[in-house]
């Protein structure tokens, strides 16, 4: 039997992994110290659980160590990368680019600095597979062009975009490219002398680390990038992120990367097959199943499915017991769809009716087996109830309906 | 978002969901709402000469408070007078169900379903007792 409730929401949160904790106990406890305490013994070893953190990040990115700048999160390390690069580099230009399916950390502080008319964004579209097309970048790169920023793989429909052709782009033309890594880090290999990244935003509780706890990967040469920090104070970080360190969350953060890249290759291939049987079942088990975003270019733990016919958030409720998550408006503050399954182009009510399952570290088959057989069962009483079901199985086209609008 | 347990109760055991045949005699057929707003409801209701709800049917694509506001009503109509029926305002709806304000538009268009069932039970009625007449004259 399976155990209830069933935790298949990795892409918003991880569990902390038990091995990680033990990493942090000591920092949570005996090893308080300050780390920027330079003269006693107990700022040495909090800054030598920092240290040792910073190397163990660096490694699973193939970055040096100093160019680790420690923030709270990928919220945090985007807005830094964002607001400081435009600030820094604002004599050398003012445009930005980025791309329609952002998450809202890059796409909210896009629009503030446009608000602020500090910068002017182009925002690229995608292509069916919420993918952005390298071309596109090149085409929108202007003389004033001062700062690419794609991310790496999709939050919601799990897409991973062509990092590398875009890095080279943005080198050859001398634009900084800053890529958005939190959903990718830890899960797939991230490497940014390969995607020739120049700032990268991770955060430590989407990899079974700690809440609370990010890094802004900072490139020190070719080109050494500078940013304007957005939190003054005693001069942490290098000058970019003043604030006495998270010392517990770094070091979990750290412990974190280290285990995520010990176990990369046994847990990718591990997460494909059970994303590949969760999404043999649901469609050997129902009929107009549509797959969101690419069908191979995308996390392994990340399936996001639209069961037609049937509204997001009425599903959610028939399967409480399991923890996934929903493209449907009524599951988010704005009452609006997801906007990033409406970007692929996909029809309007597809983007109400998507779920997101997102596999982690410790799901199981079992638990794959248990969730298809109920998603299944809880779709298929909701289209008995459904009227778009009912008109789509007597042959009516549901677009050429004319329907009353409230 | 908790859920009153009025709407789980509905959302489990949701009452009278089904069909009608659209052309039976005395039955009113109203679809409100658009797939891409992410609410569709049909209601029907069978309405004898008189003017008195005998039955009602409905199905609903949408949110559990979309599929609760519409089981609602099928209860809320069954015995009434087309009159008492149109008097029905989605407040007794959100009342009943403890709706909160973001799901107001469900009981909104609960209350439009049974406007435009019975308007259409209206019209067909209207067109069959012409067809009498046409056949009369």
């Amino acid at each position: 039997m399976v155990k209830l409730p069933i935790y298949m929401d990795n892409h918003a949160t991880t569990p902390l992994d038990p091995r990680v904790l033990d990493a942090m106990m000591p920092y949570l406890t005996t090893k308080f110290g300050n780390a920027a305490s330079r003269n006693h013994s107990f700022g040495w070893e909090a800054e030598e659980g920092v240290d040792k953190a910073r190397g163990q990040i660096a490694a699973l990115i193939n970055a040096k160590p100093k160019e680790i700048i420690f923030t709270s999160g990928s919220t945090e390390s985007d807005n830094l990368a964002i607001k400081g690069v435009l600030e820094f580099y604002k004599e050398k230009g003012n445009h930005v680019i980025t791309c329609v399916t952002e998450h809202k950390a890059v796409i909210d502080s896009c629009k503030a600095l446009e608000r602020a008319g500090k910068a002017v964004v182009t925002y690229l579209p995608v292509d069916k597979y919420g993918m952005v097309e390298p071309d596109d970048v090149r085409k929108a790169i202007t003389d004033k062009t001062v700062l690419i920023t794609i991310m790496f793989a999709n939050n919601e429909v799990g897409t991973i975009h062509p990092v590398a052709e875009i890095g080279k782009i943005a080198k050859e033309k001398g634009v900084i490219f800053h890529c958005d890594a939190t959903q990718a880090v830890g899960h797939v290999p991230v490497d940014v002398e390969r995607g020739a990244i120049d700032l990268l935003s991770l955060t430590a509780h989407k990899l079974y680390g700690p809440k609370g706890a990010g890094a802004l990967y900072v490139r020190s040469r070719a080109p050494r990038v500078r940013l304007t920090p957005v939190i003054d104070g005693g001069g942490h970080e290098r000058g970019m992120r003043s604030g006495t360190l998270n010392v517990p969350g770094i070091v979990g953060l750290g412990a974190a990367c280290e285990l995520a890249g010990r176990e990369m290759p046994d847990e990718m291939r591990r997460l494909t097959d059970l994303r590949h049987r969760l999404q043999a079942e649901m469609f050997e088990r129902l009929d107009d199943v549509i797959l969101n975003g690419h069908p191979t270019e995308r996390l392994p733990g990340n399936l996001n499915l639209s069961f037609a016919y049937v509204e997001g958030e009425s599903l959610l409720m028939g399967i409480s017991d399991i923890a996934v998550s929903s493209g449907s408006a009524c599951t988010s503050a704005t009452l609006e769809p997801s906007y990033v399954i409406r970007a692929l182009g996909t029809d309007e009510e597809l983007a109400h009716s998507s779920i997101r399952f997102g596999l982690g570290r410790f799901n199981t088959e079992e638990e794959v087996d248990y969730v298809a057989g109920r998603v299944a069962k809880e779709v298929s009483r909701l289209r008995e109830m459904s009227p778009l079901y009912e008109m789509a199985k007597e042959g009516i086209d549901l677009k050429s309906v004319e329907w009353r609008r409230e | 978002m908790a859920y009153s347990s009025k709407v789980l109760s509905h959302y489990t055991n949701p009452r009278n969901v089904g069909s009608f045949a659209k052309d039976e005699a005395g039955v009113g057929t109203g679809i409100v709402g658009a797939p891409e707003c992410g609410d569709v409801m049909k209601l029907q209701l069978k309405i004898r000469d008189d003017g008195v709800i005998e039955d009602a049917r409905f199905k609903t694509f949408g949110c559990g408070s979309a599929i609760a506001s519409s089981s609602y009503v099928t209860e809320l109509v069954k015995g009434k007078k087309i009159e008492e029926a149109l008097a029905i305002k989605n407040s007794l709806i959100v009342q009943e169900l403890s709706l909160p304000p973001v799901k107001i538009h469900c009981s909104v268009l609960a209350e439009d379903a049974i406007k435009a069932a019975i308007a259409d039970w209206q019209k067909r009625k209207g067109e069959k007792s012409a067809d009498k007449k046409e056949q009369a004259a």
